[in-house]
């Protein structure tokens, strides 16, 4: 069966696009990642022009982000200090990225820019998690069920002026990381067209500590009002948010997001942590792949829509 | 020598006037829904004569359906430290979205490059008088790779006999446009030709229309951006909202 997208104006299989909602809600309610990454590269491989799969994508993650916060909020799994402190980072932070996207785009090389910066941060962020992940697997394997250690230990974080107890974290540390964490993350979304959440989500666990229980929901919840901001952004400068193509996404993607996060209950922190590496992993080496072979088609035809 | 020409005028001279075209199409608009899925075209016609045939040179016959045109970008990519990177651009004025041609024999031998010119006729005479506003040492390349991502794309179709003639006088010719339509007006050119030569043309043109719910998101997301943007916004609270409200009743 086939739907028309006003917007977007080609028609796509209905089952396909609530497929690809569903599969993507499903990795959010999981890993607590808005999915942007993998939605939009997606959306354009079946025929959905580029802007229009940025823009749809970003509003597509706002839903299936509130369903995983509601699902993580009844199992208490959100620090909402945290995330708002995170929140004032990004919004800073991809308001600064707007600017370097502007910037990129008049030397004429943004999409290269976007690639690279695609292959740069979720390789080194996959390889990172990966190895991570992989260790301690093998390390519970062998002297069993052990205690993970986290970043819990005294640091030169902890010397920091502007402390907060996080409560929700079991946290007492100061302001300036997550603020820093959450704009270099703003930054990076505004540049990709992601949320950030599967950078985020690592940063939280590696570099502030969090315990994983409650890295999930923060995450979403952050990532809701970037993509939010997102959406608004691109309905008003580009008018490329298709609502026929969100709305079927969406009611993919909220259900998926559902079983999701009920799945990530099922798992053990490392195992999710190594299956979200290995799917960063991919995407990458796909993207890099993209880079250095020899493209089939060395020509590409870019319509202008009309005023 | 004057009675050579009078004759000559009388010989050739009507014979190339008498023939018309008389057309119709099936259709002269298509409305979009949401369940649309292409669209059918047919183009029929007949040719008007007050005189019996001529028995050569023979009658040949093109019809070309086109879509609205706008302004492309053409980038071509190069090899620069490793990686593939959008290098040469060019920008073309006006190429249609969408193209299709039917003739009733090869292009090439029922048309003379003369008449495809001063008629423009074929996709490729239509895209090299273009505006190309940002050039390349090789535009012309630019021009055949647009050609070549739009045949592959099904946006340009080229229907080699697509016109099917009957003693000589009726004919037909059928189209079928593609799902991903680019609204605004279609024009149909019909041209009769006769060993090569145009002698009479006529032209329709067909309204695509998006309507109903497509229509109305259209409107709203060019005309008032900003509710637009709140209101996918609302969407997509709601249905996440709601999802999670469903699951937690489902689940009890």
């Amino acid at each position: 069966m086939q739907i028309y997208l006003p917007i977007a104006e080609v028609s796509v299989n209905l089952f396909l696009l609530l497929g690809l909602g569903g599969l993507v809600g499903f990795l959010s309610g999981m890993f607590g990642v808005g999915g942007g990454f993998l939605i939009t590269p997606l959306l354009m491989l079946i025929g959905v022009p580029s802007g229009v799969a940025v823009a749809t994508g970003a509003n597509q993650v706002v839903a299936s982000s509130i369903s995983g916060v509601l699902a993580q909020l009844r199992r208490k799994g959100v620090d909402f200090v945290m995330g708002t402190v995170l929140l004032i980072g990004g919004l800073v932070g991809s308001f600064i990225g707007v600017q370097v996207f502007a910037y990129m785009t008049e030397l004429g090389q943004v999409d290269v820019f976007v690639q690279l910066s695609y292959v740069f941060f979720l390789g080194f962020i996959g390889a990172t998690m990966f190895w991570e992940s992989a260790r301690a697997i093998l390390r519970s394997q062998r002297q069993g069920a052990q205690q993970i250690r986290r970043a819990h230990e005294h640091s030169w974080m902890h010397s920091l002026p502007f402390k907060v107890k996080f409560r929700k974290s079991g946290l007492f540390i100061s302001v300036l990381p997550p603020l820093v964490l959450g704009a270099a993350v703003g930054i990076l979304s505004a540049i990709m067209g992601v949320g950030g959440g599967f950078i985020l989500v690592p940063a939280m666990i590696y570099l502030l500590g969090m315990p994983t229980k409650v890295v999930v929901g923060t995450s979403l919840f952050q990532i809701i009002f970037v993509t939010g901001f997102t959406t608004i952004m691109h309905a008003v400068n580009s008018q490329t948010v298709d609502m026929m193509l969100a709305f079927v996404l969406i009611v993919g993607g909220v259900i998926g997001a559902q079983i999701g996060s009920r799945m990530s209950t099922r798992l053990k922190p490392e195992q999710l942590r190594i299956l979200l590496a290995l799917l960063v992993l991919a995407v990458s080496i796909k993207i890099a792949l993209d880079l250095l072979l020899m493209p089939s088609e060395l020509y590409s035809v870019t319509r202008l829509v009309l005023p | 020598m004057r009675a050579l020409i009078l004759a000559l005028l009388l010989s050739v001279g009507p014979v190339m006037a008498e023939e018309s075209l008389v057309t119709g199409l099936s259709r002269d608009d298509v409305q979009i829904t949401a369940d649309f899925t292409g669209s059918d075209i047919l183009v029929y016609g007949a040719v008007r004569r007050n005189s019996p045939a001529p028995q050569s040179p023979p009658m040949d016959l093109i019809v070309t359906l086109e879509g609205p045109s706008s302004p492309v970008t053409v980038r071509r990519k190069e090899r620069i430290f490793g990686i593939w990177v959008n290098r040469a651009a060019v920008d073309l004025a006006e190429v249609p979205s969408y193209f299709a041609i039917a003739s009733s024999g090869a292009l090439d031998q029922i048309l003379s490059p003369d008449d495809d010119l001063k008629h423009q006729i074929s996709l490729a005479r239509r895209l090299a008088v273009t505006k190309i506003t940002a050039e390349s040492m090789d535009s012309w390349e630019f021009l055949r790779a647009t050609q070549r991502i739009g045949s592959a794309k099904g946006n340009y179709v080229t229907q080699q006999s697509g016109v099917k003639l009957a003693e000589d006088t009726l004919f037909r010719a059928d189209f079928a446009l593609p799902a991903n339509l680019t609204e605004g007006d279609f024009t149909v050119r019909m041209f009769l030709l006769r060993g090569g030569r145009v002698i009479d043309t006529k032209e329709q043109s067909i309204e695509v229309r998006k309507t109903g719910i497509e229509r109305q998101l259209t409107n709203m997301a060019h005309h008032q951006p900003l509710f637009y943007g709140i209101l996918s916004l609302l969407l997509a609270a709601v249905a996440g909202w709601g999802a999670s409200e469903i699951f937690r009743i489902w689940r009890r």
